[in-house]
């Protein structure tokens, strides 16, 4: 995770994003920090990387790239306002061992916030952000199969904010993120596919991440929550209001190791 | 070598495409917007991580379609496998193009530079295609333009050249009557739907020209001519020295070459009215000035000048004078008339060989062209010289400028 120290919304490159929407610095940090406790509390181990100044996004370290074993597959932004995050975590990861993979080999291609591992597959979501030639390259360095997913509305710019598996049988998604064939992939690939409303979308109820038998999320309504209590899951909200003001929530904030 | 005919790409679309459902995307989204396909190649992954591959030739009606369609497709991952770019080379001295420079047709043309395809600037026929601009400008430029040290497309790779939509149901004239010359062409029919055309140029702004020789004058229709461009039937004018003097001979003297337009008697001192009136125009300084100072009244000339049609007079190496509006350089003429052809529809050549080949020569081929001379084998050069759409009536220019106006000045019907 990356704490936010330099956060801010300085730009708008997607349709979440104001200007005019001022950031309560000192709320974003109780509410990240409140992230972090609830994720540790969970048994997970956090490590931090901190933020670089001129890089107000760098808390969404989901974004940064995607990590299997000792290797990480650097991101490669679209918009020139997040490339400065490149350096800062191919650095990062250096650091501590890690083997550094650019085989997004110069497409477009934005981490886990586009490329999330689904049983022996990755689903990989472009359009807006990612490429696809770039996920059929991490998929192939990783010696798995893709499938591709064409993100059809431009407030679901990365596949975390619509897609959310839970399990091996289990996942979250935002049909109306999708076009048919990326709903009907989703429906074939995917055993119990959990529709979400418009109205718990953009909640960011498909941007959690599940710790154990616990579910982390912003908010959901509580049909949502009566769902994934059934597939026997507890949810924990935790309230990510100053980050949706840049489009981004709960996994945004976290990569996994 | 025939150019492609069609606008096409050959894509590569690899990857886990059957399992997202990506390759009957591709098709699908292929078909959704009007394109075509065929797939050359296919093979279906087969073991855990093998990826499938298919290769497919797209293809669609016009180059800003098959753009759109392209981009399109690239999201979905496809990549473009011809990567064919022109070859340039450079002219090795003024006025001198590469070896093995591309000539070029009447036809819209494009080049690939740098991975995509460039439209050039405007057609015209046996020119070599310069690319300026760091490869964002082609056009096309004739010998006497040439610098040394441009750049020109070279060989057939990388150009592709456009055929002629199939005329619509407005321009079906055009494709029924395309034959050779003839003299037995239903002729007021046939100009009729001239009028007919005329109509519809005008109703869309577009513009006329007419090509004229003096024969114009010698028939006495240069009054009919007069009439059509004093009411905005025509924008632009190309003749010669003779058409010229003649119109403004007959203005001042009611006789071309020295022959009465009324009785057709030979007037006394006749044979030098046409150097009187050139010898007059010379001491005005130009046709339009003689107009504005009044001593040319009536006439083709005068009716452009008061409409403020624009007119390019090209000489030739039997002129008198000749008239000081009289562009004598040939290159120089052309030039004038190119820089008069942007936005022509219809191109009227009336009794005039040279003149019309010439302004053939600069026509893009989508631009229709009517030839009418009383000799079959004037009117059949213009389409023996390539220039398409081209319709020829073999006719007296006096009868066909008469009806002309008169199916004009008729009210249209419906």
């Amino acid at each position: 995770m990356c704490a936010p120290t330099h956060y801010d919304v300085r730009y708008e490159i997607n349709p979440w994003m104001k200007i005019r929407n001022n950031i309560d610095s000192r709320k974003a940090s109780a509410q990240w920090n409140e992230l972090r406790r609830t994720l540790e509390r969970l048994g997970a181990r956090v490590e931090t990387i901190p933020q670089r100044k001129g890089c107000p996004d760098m808390v969404f370290t989901a974004n940064a790239g995607v990590v299997w074993g000792k290797n990480f597959a650097p991101s490669r932004f679209r918009y020139r306002e997040r490339q400065k995050e490149e350096p800062a975590f191919i650095r990062y990861f250096k650091a501590r061992g890690f083997r550094i993979r650019d085989v997004a080999n110069g497409r477009f291609f934005e981490g886990e916030g586009d490329l999330l591992p689904y049983r022996d597959r990755l689903f990989g979501g472009f359009r807006f952000r990612s490429e696809v030639q770039a996920h059929e390259n991490v998929a192939e360095a990783i010696g798995k199969r893709l499938v591709a997913l064409e993100l059809a509305q431009p407030r679901f710019y990365h596949l975390d904010t619509c897609f959310f598996p839970l399990d091996g049988r289990s996942a979250l998604y935002f049909p109306g993120a999708f076009d048919r064939y990326g709903r009907r992939a989703i429906e074939e690939f995917v055993e119990d596919p959990i529709a979400v409303s418009p109205a718990d979308a953009r909640l960011f109820a498909c941007n959690g991440l599940r710790i154990g038998n616990t579910v982390v999320l912003n908010r959901a309504s509580a049909s949502l929550k009566n769902q994934i209590a059934r597939r026997g899951y507890a949810v924990v909200e935790t309230p990510t209001s100053e980050f949706m003001k840049a489009g981004g929530s709960v996994k945004c904030l976290v990569l996994r190791l | 070598m025939t150019a492609p005919s069609k606008f096409s790409e050959v894509i590569l679309l690899q990857g886990h495409i059957i399992d997202s459902l990506t390759f009957s995307k591709v098709l699908d989204r292929v078909m959704e917007r009007g394109g075509r396909f065929t797939i050359q190649t296919i093979h279906v992954g087969q073991r855990k991580n093998e990826r499938s591959r298919a290769v497919l030739k797209i293809e669609a009606d016009s180059q800003p379609q098959l753009g759109e369609l392209l981009k399109e497709l690239r999201n979905l991952g496809a990549e473009i496998l011809e990567k064919e770019n022109a070859t340039l080379a450079r002219a090795p001295r003024d006025g001198v193009f590469p070896e093995g420079f591309y000539a070029t047709t009447n036809l819209e043309t494009w080049v690939r530079l740098n991975g995509n395809w460039l439209r050039t600037a405007r057609e015209e026929m046996d020119s070599g295609i310069r690319i300026t601009r760091g490869g964002r400008r082609a056009e096309p430029v004739r010998f006497a333009d040439i610098r040394k040290g441009d750049l020109f497309v070279v060989g057939h790779q990388g150009v592709k050249v456009v055929p002629l939509e199939r005329p619509r149901e407005a321009a079906a004239l055009f494709e029924f009557m395309q034959s050779d010359a003839s003299t037995e062409k239903p002729k007021a029919a046939f100009i009729q739907q001239i009028a007919r055309t005329m109509r519809e140029i005008r109703a869309r702004n577009g513009n006329v020209l007419v090509v004229g020789g003096p024969a114009v004058v010698h028939t006495g229709a240069h009054r009919d001519l007069e009439w059509l461009i004093l009411n905005g039937w025509v924008q632009v004018l190309f003749a010669g020295n003779a058409l010229a003097t003649h119109d403004m001979e007959a203005s001042l003297f009611g006789t071309s070459l020295g022959l009465s337009l009324k009785s057709g008697a030979v007037m006394h001192g006749g044979h030098e009215h046409h150097l009187r009136t050139i010898n007059r125009i010379r001491r005005y300084g130009s046709i339009r000035a003689a107009v504005r100072g009044g001593l040319i009244k009536s006439g083709i000339m005068a009716a452009c000048v008061k409409k403020n049609i624009p007119f390019v007079l090209a000489g030739s190496i039997r002129d008198d004078g000749p008239l000081p509006d009289v562009i004598t350089d040939g290159l120089e003429a052309q030039r004038a008339m190119r820089r008069h052809l942007k936005g022509v529809d219809l191109a009227l050549m009336i009794a005039t060989t040279l003149h019309s080949v010439a302004t053939g020569n600069l026509l893009p081929a989508r631009v229709r062209t009517v030839c009418v001379d009383m000799n079959p084998s004037s009117v059949t050069k213009l389409s023996d010289r390539g220039t398409w759409q081209s319709l020829s009536l073999v006719t007296d220019v006096g009868y066909f400028l008469r009806e002309l106006r008169t199916q004009l000045q008729r009210r249209p019907r419906g």
